[in-house]
């Protein structure tokens, strides 16, 4: 199957059968729990994952080699933690043979490129051994989630207990039991601009993609899709590390990610087209044509 | 075998680190060279004075002008090859060997270096400091496979070298300064980190989200920029990265 939703194998609504790692978790824990199961079976030594940064929901790519360390970084934050630029590092300063990666789907095209055109990537291509995409309709910089929780949501950012994109509002939920909602309509002018030009919604790329879109509260969406990645999911779900629905019987199901993949995916790529003529007879960069 | 193709490794200006990197494929290269590919020239690998003909030349370093040798050879290079590769930063760019001014013993007098593509036209750019061995194997691989593979074979060796014979086409001169001419002044980065990890003096670090380039480190190789997704991003080869993946393993088995 390919299209918006890219090729996979195998798609289900799914939970961590973990209590621990579902009370920390932003949906069902799919993330933490395959990267816990990988890093106890061996399938890798450590996973580049988005931690605790210098400031409150500032994140921060760093290798955890241990449950403990995998455990401080569930959750989602809203801003951009530069996952890739951790890869090369993993496999020299760590030392690490067999590498997990969790990242958003315009990662997941970086890790691959770096697989077939690995320029500045010495030995690393063949030590991916588990790259996790996350679904992601658009990102933002630690300075604009900012401004959205402490200048329109009038919280500070430290008294802040989870954020979530759902339901077309985003919401910001309080250490003390607060919630606000934003619609998306404030949100959507601090968006990154680099976000404008993607072509990927559910992380057509990565071995396995998850996100809350098309499964109830408390579960995640997920799509198995290399030959990989289906090795690694049958095991764990042998293992008993996850609940599992069909998605067929899960509401709202495909249909809802199949259309917000496909929103996505025609609003870019008209931008992609808009940029070609953004000028008078002049036009920005298009990355799908060349490096030129 | 009878349809090898024939590659030659001509060194210019450069620190052989290049030629390390192709030697790094260990087990690999030695498959290469088995079934794929005869070595024809190369300084250090094959006992021959002149540059024969060839089909595929991996040219390293940059071209010192004043070396009236290095001149000759790289012009005779285009003549006897049919795809002229820029293996390395130095090639590619000129790398280091563009803060060079001369003074050093015992040839004080050899103070300016080129890219090749200043001089001669080159058709491949394999970017970075020293250049990736496995990037140096795939374009080996799609080399033979465009020359005497099937048309399928074909087809795919001309889709994947397709980026790479662009960087040649978009010029000879790199800087850590393309991720901000190129990508974010364009508004086209959206921080991923592949710079700061393809940078081999880890002269970018990342600030909220962006590169942030030391330009007095950056040695000017290349690898940041070639190794961008938003500098290209081709959906006709990376998605197959499964299955080409397979073939390159299953070929050098």
């Amino acid at each position: 199957m390919a299209g918006e939703l890219g090729k996979y194998k195998l798609c289900v609504s799914a939970r961590s059968s973990d209590k621990a790692i579902l009370r920390k978790a932003q949906d069902g824990g799919i993330v933490t729990q395959l990267f816990k199961f990988a890093l106890e079976e061996g399938i890798i030594d450590g996973a580049i994952v988005a931690g605790p940064g210098d400031e409150p929901w500032r994140p921060r790519p760093f290798i955890a080699t241990t449950v403990e360390e995998l455990m401080t970084a569930s959750g989602t934050k809203y801003n951009i933690s530069p996952q890739v630029s951790w890869i090369k590092e993993a496999t020299r300063s760590y030392g690490l043979d067999k590498i997990g990666i969790v990242g958003t789907p315009c990662q997941m095209q970086a890790v691959r490129k770096g697989q077939l055109y690995p320029v500045g990537l010495r030995d690393v291509p063949d030590k991916i051994k588990l790259a996790i995409g996350i679904f992601c309709m658009e990102n933002f910089s630690y300075q604009s989630v900012k401004q959205l929780v402490e200048d329109h949501a009038a919280m500070k950012l430290d008294a802040v207990k989870k954020m979530e994109i759902g339901k077309g509002k985003f919401w910001v939920y309080g250490q003390r039991g607060q919630v606000v909602q934003l619609p998306l309509k404030v949100t959507h002018k601090y968006e990154q601009p680099g976000c404008h030009v993607c072509l990927d919604y559910v992380a057509n790329l990565a071995d396995v993609s998850t996100g809350s879109v098309g499964s109830p509260d408390g579960w995640s969406t997920v799509f198995v899709r290399t030959k990989n990645g289906d090795d690694i999911w049958s095991k764990a779900i042998a293992a008993g590390c996850f609940e599992t629905k069909p998605i067929e019987q899960v509401k709202p199901g495909l249909e809802l990610v199949t259309k917000l993949a496909t929103e996505k995916i025609s609003k870019n790529q008209k931008t992609v087209e808009e940029r070609a003529k953004f000028g008078v007879n002049k036009g920005l960069r298009n990355p799908y044509l060349g490096p030129k | 075998m009878a349809d090898k193709i024939t590659v030659g490794h001509v060194h210019m200006s450069g620190c052989t680190g290049c030629l390390v990197s192709l030697a790094d494929n260990y087990g690999g290269l030695l498959t290469i060279l088995d079934k794929y590919a005869d070595l024809v020239y190369g300084l250090t690998l094959a006992d021959v004075r002149h540059i024969p003909k060839m089909d595929v030349a991996l040219v390293e370093g940059s071209v010192c002008i004043q070396d009236k040798i290095s001149v000759q050879e790289i012009k005779e290079t285009r003549e006897k090859a049919a795809i002229v590769v820029a293996v390395g930063g130095c090639a590619c760019y000129g790398n280091i060997t563009r803060f060079t001014r001369g003074g050093q013993q015992n040839q004080p007098q050899h103070e300016s270096y080129l890219p090749v593509g200043d001089l001669i036209k080159v058709d491949v750019y394999i970017p970075g400091c020293a250049p990736c061995p496995q990037l140096i194997r795939n374009v080996c691989v799609m080399a033979y496979l465009l020359l005497k593979g099937n048309k399928d074979q074909q087809e795919l060796a001309k889709k994947y070298l397709t980026p790479l014979m662009q960087l040649a086409d978009r010029g000879t001169e790199a800087c850590g300064c393309d991720l901000m001419y190129d990508v974010v002044n364009q508004g086209l980065c959206m921080g991923c980190g592949s710079c700061a990890a393809a940078c081999p003096v880890r002269a970018i670090t990342h600030e909220y989200g962006k590169p942030n380039v030391n330009r007095e480190m950056c040695i000017k190789c290349g690898a940041c920029y070639a190794q961008c997704p938003r500098a290209f991003f081709n959906f006709d080869v990376i998605p197959e990265f499964e299955g080409i993946m397979d073939a390159i393993d299953a070929a050098l088995k």
